[in-house]
């Protein structure tokens, strides 16, 4: 995170469109390689919030889920602020029956309008 | 056996058959006996690139339908003594072969040659399958371009699929005087995104519209251009030798190396 920003920083003017090809191309390399449909991702993502959510209260502002290329290997970056660790008890180990529910609904969050975003 | 080489990169217009032209005719310079093989069923070129398509019997097509020998096909260029081109079809379309006869052709020119140097078609469909078929390497041409490198990209995964694990990168039309200032991805920047490995950089140059227009490879020229130099520079790596990769504000001439050259070629 700090090396990337003092790069940014540092290296190459910001915001030129070099680094703005580059940017793009690691974001458009990545859904290409994985070959994941929006609709998959979606769903995936849906998947792993719901998880997180039974531990932790998390910040729907500030949350990143998107897929990034860094040399040969192609990564899922997931950045999922928590706003407070739930207590112990509330903690469902088996939530049969949340089906597919949006699990940040509830918490009044952006849904499904959350989409990869660059930096 | 020869080295069975695929020149390939997806988009068109970057610059696969000029570089087809010269690496061939650089390779041969340096004594080894080349093939130059246009498997651009269709839309051939690269017999214009290297000034042939006055010589042109035969093509590959003939050659696969047993209509002549191979060796009948092979036209000489006579600058050149060791290289030769085995010219496209014009008329039929791609689908007049298939990649089992690629590979067998490849092979059997393998045998008698140093390098098979295929010019490959851009896209990725049935023309693309025959390209790569008989190949064994594959050197990646791309322009620091956001749409060039994406289907590179898509190129390197085909690739792998088919088996050619050795995938070496050439950045091609390159402009440092955008790259300095920021406009344009930098060597580095394509090579961290794409994550192959360097074989050659080479200057965007107008050179490369003259050579075309008389039909004579630019790396026969006597004082060759900066990006005749490079692919050189591409020929010798390809032979082994360690060449180091020149820093980006040499590959831009000065303003003296540009008269020198026009002087000493114009004049003397």
């Amino acid at each position: 995170m700090l090396l990337d920003f003092l790069d940014q920083l540092f290296s190459r003017p910001p915001g030129s469109s070099r680094e703005q090809a580059k940017q793009r191309l690691k974001l458009i390399l990545a859904h290409d390689r994985t070959n994941l449909s929006p609709a998959a991702l979606e769903s995936m993502r849906l998947e792993i919030l719901g998880v997180v959510s039974r531990y932790v209260e998390l910040d729907p502002e500030g949350m990143q889920f998107h897929l990034t290329v860094e040399g040969s290997t192609t990564a899922l970056i997931a950045n999922l602020p928590i706003r407070r660790v739930k207590p112990l008890a509330a903690v469902d180990p088996d939530p049969a029956g949340q089906g597919q529910q949006d699990p940040i609904a509830p918490e009044g969050s952006q849904g499904s309008s959350l989409r990869p975003e660059l930096p | 056996m020869g080295r069975v080489i695929v020149i390939t990169s997806g988009k068109g217009g970057v610059g696969k058959t000029t570089l087809t032209a010269n690496l061939g005719t650089a390779l041969a310079h340096l004594n080894r006996s080349v093939v130059v093989v246009d498997a651009d069923f269709g839309l051939r070129n690269l017999d214009l690139l290297l000034g042939l398509e006055n010589r042109v019997v035969y093509t590959a097509l003939e050659v696969i339908a047993g209509e002549c020998r191979l060796e009948q096909a092979l036209v000489k260029d006579k600058r050149t003594p060791n290289l030769v081109l085995l010219p496209a079809a014009q008329t039929r379309n791609k689908t007049a072969i298939n990649p089992e006869q690629m590979r067998q052709l490849m092979e059997k020119l393998a045998s008698s040659h140093d390098y098979v140097l295929i010019d490959c078609p851009a896209g990725i469909e049935q023309g693309f399958r025959n390209a790569i078929a008989g190949a064994t390497e594959a050197l990646l041409v791309t322009t620091p371009e956001v749409a060039a490198v994406r289907d590179a990209d898509r190129v390197v995964g085909l690739l792998e699929a088919a088996g050619i694990s050795s995938i070496q990168l050439i950045v091609n039309r390159l402009r440092p005087d955008m790259v300095t200032a920021g406009q344009m991805m930098a060597v580095e920047d394509v090579v961290e995104v794409l994550a192959i490995p360097l074989v050659g950089m080479i200057p965007e140059d107008r050179e490369v519209i003259v050579s075309t227009n008389k039909g004579e490879p630019m790396v026969l020229a006597a004082h060759p251009s900066l990006a005749a130099q490079a692919i050189q520079r591409i020929a010798r790596r390809l032979e082994g030798e360690m060449v180091e990769f020149p820093k980006l504000a040499s590959l831009s001439e000065s303003f003296w190396e540009k008269a020198k050259r026009f002087l000493t070629q114009k004049v003397f």
